[in-house]
């Protein structure tokens, strides 16, 4: 267990009922399509994953990770189409090579590598979008919340709560 | 990482989808949620979005309510984007100060929980609500078409499709990669359920497609590069040697009659192997082009530099036989592609229990189809490979189909063509036929009442699964006569033993051989069988996700000649109303540089998969040609100093979607 992030457990709280919050970013072309045919499919999965629409994976800049875990997600979840599948030729493989390095980075920042996680789930695979996210929020319940309080995250909790920002919306805060 | 943004007005529109959304996610619920965030000016909840009605009152709030920004929370964007961007503009607004958010395929279809889904929803309608402020007006890029399609693939589908274009009065190149067009339906003798003569109906459409003035067929050919994008593809070509001239060649036979094999010695695959022919042959007498084509692998010359070239001195003055032929590229420019490649018969060769390859008596369906034509093998003859007539004739259906072994699918033709063979078979040796099937599916046209039509001719039927195929009884002489078929009847619930003299496997219909190949080159999605995906299975049947690119035929899933020649006239139709239109929009989602932010790192330049990034020497700073970017958004990723951004994906707009996302518990 790493310094800065503790498990659930070990803080004591209780991992019933926690719901983890997955930020998902998909691709176009292929796992946001996959959603789409689960929906179609009517395949019921766990609903803890919130789905960002990118066009490419290879659109995915390793700080949108870094942000969502520092805006209060559990794990982030990353699809994009099978390699040799890519709708932009090689987009998924320059994904491919950021998350290598974004899951070193995020083992030296105390974090669970297995908050993020990299999956190639093509337009007719339905069936893995419900698999990886049901998966996925399974781990994150093992994990327990990710707690960043020791990291200096000045924008974290301004997120958080509902601070004015200079002529910036804040969203009335939720529940 | 603080971003501004003016305060503007935000409609949202949340739809219930009749029961669809509102089943499950309390819309009412939702929408107060809605109204109560930022900027937001007005919530709705209405029954249908999408409809008429839907899209007016959106119209007449934003006229009424001077709204800036719209987020509908409804379906995919995938479905029903583009309605509500029309309707934003036509109500004067830039159709890119619109978003969705999905709440119908990744919400209420795919949560049981009530509440679990509310929270989802108002998530994915804050991190909507939260984006779209930071939308700016884009303006669409037009791009002209080059009015010229390419259809690839010569069998019913491509030859209709290339028809229909051409009659339109547009130029088509027809690729095929065999040495003629014709495809699978001209190995048939029949068809059913009408058993109109497959050459009949078909030869003439060859026929035209070879005369047609718009047409250009480029037989044995295969793409080998595509590049460009709607409207504009450029497509290479890869022309195989046929070592006759096309242009010189009459199609006399002489070279034929005279090559320095006497009698045909090496196996036709047009006859599945059945028939012989010879080096220099013709695939069947009404091939299309009518121009022989010399087989390198079994040609002496060829082979072997030894020869007297009999064929060349019979073609004399004609000078057609060219042995210097090499493989060469052509390269074209078209607006659009249809994409008809086929299907292959499955080999059954796996499934030993039939012995299929094992013994002489068993035969796959498309064997016994080239039996059955008169310009077959056996000019017809329904024999067994020993030259007698089969007495009893068995037929197993569903071989590599609705197994979960081979393929789970259901090949939709195989129970009808079955029929058909069994109706063919006991007409024209009047054996004894029985079909061992599991269920018997003839829901076309006419299907029901030519299954009823081979039941009254007293062919049999015997519902279970073929379990096993041994060698028949032995004979006086010790032979064993014909095959034992044992198959479990479910309906008189034993097994039984059939005696058969000849059994056919109806096998089933499986992507064609290089498909996954095909689909890379034009960069489509396939289904989890390899059959290529459409765009959507009921509103765009004959799109593919890569626009332009259009499917007609088995390529995209098992289906008769009815459906498939239905599908190429409306793969030719979509692909026409595409060249038709001298313009079409751009999605407006590519990258630019900000120059005052870009540190000339060149770390963009080759990530670009199209090329589209250079340097200007002059100011040192990267520079993406917005004609070019396809709009990924890779570079956009990797610049270090954020001065690459993407249209409708900066990262100003993706960090408020992030943020709004996480803003509901």
């Amino acid at each position: 267990m790493s310094e800065t992030s503790h498990s659930a457990a070990e803080l004591g709280a209780s991992t019933e009922g926690f719901q983890p919050r997955i930020v998902a970013f998909f691709c176009n072309w292929c796992t946001y399509t996959a959603s789409d045919l689960a929906g179609v499919s009517r395949l019921q999965y766990a609903p803890n994953a919130r789905i960002i629409r990118v066009m490419c994976s290879g659109r995915l800049d390793p700080q949108f990770v870094l942000v969502a875990l520092r805006q209060g997600a559990d794990g982030v979840l990353i699809g994009g189409c099978h390699p040799g599948d890519c709708h932009y030729q090689e987009g998924n493989y320059k994904c491919l090579r950021r998350y290598e390095l974004l899951r070193r980075l995020l083992g030296q920042m105390g974090i669970e590598p297995q908050r993020v996680r990299l999956e190639w789930i093509s337009a007719s695979e339905g069936d893995r979008v419900r698999e990886a996210i049901n998966e996925m929020t399974e781990q994150l319940r093992r994990l327990g919340p990710l707690r960043l309080a020791s990291i200096p995250t000045p924008h974290r909790h301004e997120v958080l709560s509902p601070v004015k920002r200079a002529g910036r919306p804040v969203l009335a805060k939720a529940e | 990482m603080i971003r501004q943004h003016p305060q503007v007005r935000i409609g949202v529109y949340v739809c219930h989808c009749g029961t669809n959304i509102a089943g499950t996610v309390d819309v009412m619920e939702l929408t107060a949620f809605a109204a109560t965030l930022p900027n937001v000016a007005l919530a709705r909840e209405y029954r249908y979005m999408c409809s008429d009605p839907g899209q007016e009152l959106l119209k007449r709030d934003i006229r009424e309510h001077h709204l800036e920004r719209i987020v509908v929370a409804a379906c995919s964007p995938n479905l029903h984007e583009k309605t509500f961007r029309k309707a934003a503009e036509d109500a004067g607004l830039n159709p890119f100060l619109v978003q969705m958010a999905n709440i119908r395929e990744h919400v209420a279809w795919v949560t049981a929980d009530r509440e679990l889904a509310l929270a989802k929803a108002k998530a994915q309608v804050a991190a909507a609500v939260r984006r779209v402020v930071g939308h700016e007006p884009l303006e669409r890029k037009f791009v002209s078409i080059t009015p010229r399609v390419m259809v690839v693939g010569g069998g019913i589908a491509g030859i209709q499709a290339a028809l229909t274009l051409g009659d339109s009065g547009k130029e088509v190149i027809l690729v095929e990669r065999e040495p003629t067009i014709g495809g699978h339906m001209a190995m048939f003798d029949k068809t059913f359920p009408t058993l109109d003569c497959a050459a009949c109906i078909l030869t003439p459409k060859m026929t035209a497609v070879k005369d047609h003035p718009k047409i250009r067929l480029l037989s044995l050919s295969e793409v080998a590069e595509v590049s460009g994008s709607v409207g504009n593809y450029h497509v290479k070509v890869r022309r195989k040697a046929r070592y006759i001239s096309e242009e010189r060649c009459v199609g006399c036979m002489k070279c034929i009659e005279e090559c320095v094999f006497r009698s045909p010695k090496f196996p036709n695959a047009f006859d599945q192997g059945l028939g012989l022919r010879k080096p220099v042959y013709m695939p069947f007498p009404q091939a299309v082009p009518p121009v022989p084509v010399i087989d390198a692998e079994t040609c002496l010359w060829l082979k072997s530099g030894k020869c007297k070239q009999t064929c060349v001195t019979a073609c004399g003055e004609r000078n057609a036989i060219d042995f210097q032929q090499q493989d060469w590229y052509e390269e074209f420019d078209v607006g659009a592609i249809i994409v008809a490649t086929g299907f292959r018969a499955f080999d059954p060769t796996p499934m030993r229990f039939y012995g299929y390859g094992q013994f002489p008596q068993v035969y796959s369906a498309l064997e016994v189809e080239r039996l059955l034509n008169a310009a077959g093998p056996t000019q017809g003859k329904v024999v067994l490979r020993d030259g007698s007539v089969p007495k009893r004739v068995g037929i197993v259906h569903c071989i590599g189909s609705r197994d979960h072994n081979y393929h789970p699918y259901c090949s939709r033709v195989c129970c009808m063509y079955s029929l058909k063979l069994a109706h063919l078979i006991k007409e024209k040796t009047g054996a004894e036929v029985t079909n061992f099937y599991i269920d018997i599916r003839a829901p076309g046209k006419a299907f029901e009442e030519f299954f009823e039509r081979v039941q009254q001719e007293g062919v049999r039927f015997i519902r279970g699964k073929v379990g096993d195929v041994r060698p028949g009884p032995p004979d006086e002489n010790g032979q064993p006569q014909g095959l034992v078929v044992q198959v479990d009847d479910t309906l008189r619930g034993r097994v039984t033993k059939v005696p058969v003299d000849m059994l056919v496997l109806a096998v089933a219909l499986e992507p064609a051989e290089g498909a996954d190949a095909v689909r890379r080159m034009f960069n489509m999605s396939c289904s989890t069988e390899g059959f290529f995906l459409e765009k959507h299975p009921k509103l765009a049947p004959v799109n593919t996700v890569n626009d332009g690119v259009f499917l007609a035929g088995a390529c995209q899933g098992p289906k008769d000649i009815p459906d498939t020649v239905a599908q190429a006239d409306a793969a030719a139709a979509q692909a026409l109303a595409l060249i038709d239109c001298a313009r079409i929009p751009l999605e407006p989602n590519t990258a630019w540089v900000e120059a005052e932010l870009c540190s000339g790192c060149k770390t963009c330049i080759p990530l670009c998969p199209y090329s589209a990034i250079s340097r200007d020497p002059e100011k040192g700073v990267a520079v993406i040609d917005e004609s070019l970017c396809k709009g990924c958004g890779t570079c956009v990723a990797a610049c270090p100093s954020g001065a690459a951004q993407q249209h409708l994906f900066t990262d100003a707009q993706i960090y408020d979607e992030i943020e709004g996302i996480l803003s509901y518990v």
